[in-house]
């Protein structure tokens, strides 16, 4: 194939020593990016996706129109183009930077998907549930907080960590507008040095790495709140 | 009997779920201190009656007024007013992820705003009411169905209300279970607290009702003491009914 292999070159992208001790290499900078980038959309996805849940739920005409239109605009545009709408258009009008932007239009995009993983978790609670806590004189917030929810949190969890999982993947997208997380370092490295299988064989394996963990930790949660009867 | 004013007040009380007319022009009152117990066939409309009484069920016309309140849909008193009415349900609904001690706590504490210390002294004495102080500390799973139920009847107790409405709550339960929940509620009439219960355990009905209630396709046939009720009812179909149950 006549390709000049140089996989020595590698490991001075993930750590390397200099005059100044240990340091990690660029790789890994963007792999923290990623990290924090996907864990912050995703804190702010299952906020967005609780009030969305809720609003869905209120039995309000107004709040359940809102949630629905919500959700059917968010699921109709490719995540692509989302980016580019939270960049190029929201970005100049509201003043935030290209980081800021991955993460509102990342944690949107989830927040649809996750209200509806809450939404189910809230409805698999039994009927009886909410009427029994009716009949003590309990207020609605009283009774998603002290009855529905922690009820829900079981049916909830697994598919919520696969939520995490799709998270971290799809936030390589971001790298369309130069953000400097994994995907981004990896495509600045390849323009310097032309070694692209090997920086995207690394890159992958990264990822592959990392999303394996996140599974290890999800089957254990999915094992601790398996429902069972 | 002395004269005292109706709690529990229904005139002219219709409901529909769509099309189906599940309550016909139901009037019916029930006094303070009253015992009262509803039978009727399956599908004849108690339970949507009794549910209708704490805002569970809201009705399509007539008036409904309880403690002095009026009920109905999207009423603003409705949550203060059902601080003043318990209920105990046919599958028990007891919180699963609390304590026992906690099914019976949460209430007071969150809506009753009573201290936690407070709240856990008085829950125990209605667990040893209800016969199972031992239990506190389990969670409902743990308990038998008979055990359960006297759980659930013990959270009604610790609101402290009014009125206490039972919804069939031993038919759940394995025959050999009935009695224990049976014996906790003759007791509980007997502290002279306002209950209105739908059961066919026609037993109890006789050793604490005051009035005997018999529905039927959404109407009030019949509404008698249990002398009269049960060895002369005026309808035919009350009589058919009795003879029915009380076969076996
Ligand atoms: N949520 C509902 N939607 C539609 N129809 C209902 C609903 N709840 C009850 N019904 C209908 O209303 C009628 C009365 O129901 P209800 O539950 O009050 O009867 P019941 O006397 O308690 O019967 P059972 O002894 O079986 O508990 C039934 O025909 C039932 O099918
Ligand atoms: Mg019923």
């Amino acid at each position: 194939m006549g390709y000049n292999w140089q996989w020595y070159q590698i490991p001075k992208y993930i750590y390397r020593y200099t005059d100044n001790g240990f340091q990690f290499g660029e790789l890994m900078f963007g792999l923290w990016t990623t990290i924090t980038l996907s864990f912050s959309a995703f804190a702010l996805a299952v906020i967005l996706g609780l009030l969305l849940a809720l609003l869905r739920l209120s039995g309000l005409f107004i709040g359940t129109k809102v949630a629905v239109c919500f959700l059917e605009f968010v699921r109709n545009i490719p995540l692509l183009v989302l980016v580019y709408l939270f960049y190029y258009v929201l970005g100049p009008v509201f003043k935030y930077d290209r980081y800021t932007a991955s993460i509102l239009c990342l944690a949107v995009y989830h927040s649809a998907l996750i209200s509806e993983i809450l939404r189910a978790g809230i409805n698999a609670v039994a009927q009886g549930q909410w009427e029994a806590a009716k009949s003590i004189g309990m207020s609605k917030a009283q009774m998603y907080r002290y009855i529905i929810l922690p009820q829900s949190i079981r049916f909830m969890l697994p598919p919520m960590t696969g939520e995490v999982i799709h998270m971290v993947k799809s936030s390589a997208i971001v790298s369309v507008i130069a953000v400097a997380e994994l995907t981004t370092l990896g495509q600045n490295i390849i323009s310097d040095t032309y070694m692209a299988f090997e920086i995207w064989f690394t890159i992958a394996v990264i990822y592959m790495i990392v999303i394996m963990i996140l599974s290890i930790g999800a089957s254990q949660v999915e094992r601790r709140y398996t429902v069972t009867n | 009997m002395s004269y005292t004013s109706p709690i529990i007040n229904f005139e002219s009380v219709d409901k529909f779920y769509g099309n189906f007319h599940a309550l016909k022009d139901i009037t019916i009152s029930v006094n303070s201190g009253e015992r009262m117990v509803i039978c009727g066939p399956s599908g004849s409309g108690k339970s949507t009656l009794i549910r209708c009484i704490n805002g569970l069920e809201n009705h399509n016309s007539g008036k409904l007024t309880v403690d002095g309140v009026e009920v109905f849909e999207g009423s603003k008193d409705i949550i203060r007013l059902r601080q003043e009415i318990g209920m105990v349900f046919q599958q028990f609904n007891l919180f699963p992820h609390l304590t026992v001690l906690e099914n019976l706590t949460i209430g007071p504490i969150k809506v009753r705003k009573i201290s936690k210390p407070e709240a856990e002294i008085m829950a125990r004495k209605y667990l040893e009411r209800v016969h199972i102080p031992e239990q506190a500390e389990k969670y409902p799973a743990e308990l038998s169905g008979g055990q359960q139920q006297r759980v659930a009847i013990a959270r009604s107790l610790c609101m402290e209300s009014k009125i206490l409405l039972f919804d069939e709550p031993t038919s759940a339960l394995d025959p050999e279970m009935i009695n224990e929940v049976l014996d906790v509620m003759v007791e509980l009439a007997d502290t002279g607290m306002t209950m209105v219960c739908v059961t066919h355990e026609m037993g109890f009905a006789r050793k604490v009702a005051d009035t005997m209630v018999f529905m039927d396709e959404g109407k009030i046939i019949e509404v008698a003491p249990p002398e009269k009720f049960f060895s002369k009812p005026d309808s035919d179909r009350c009589r058919e009914f009795l003879e029915q149950i009380l076969e076996h």
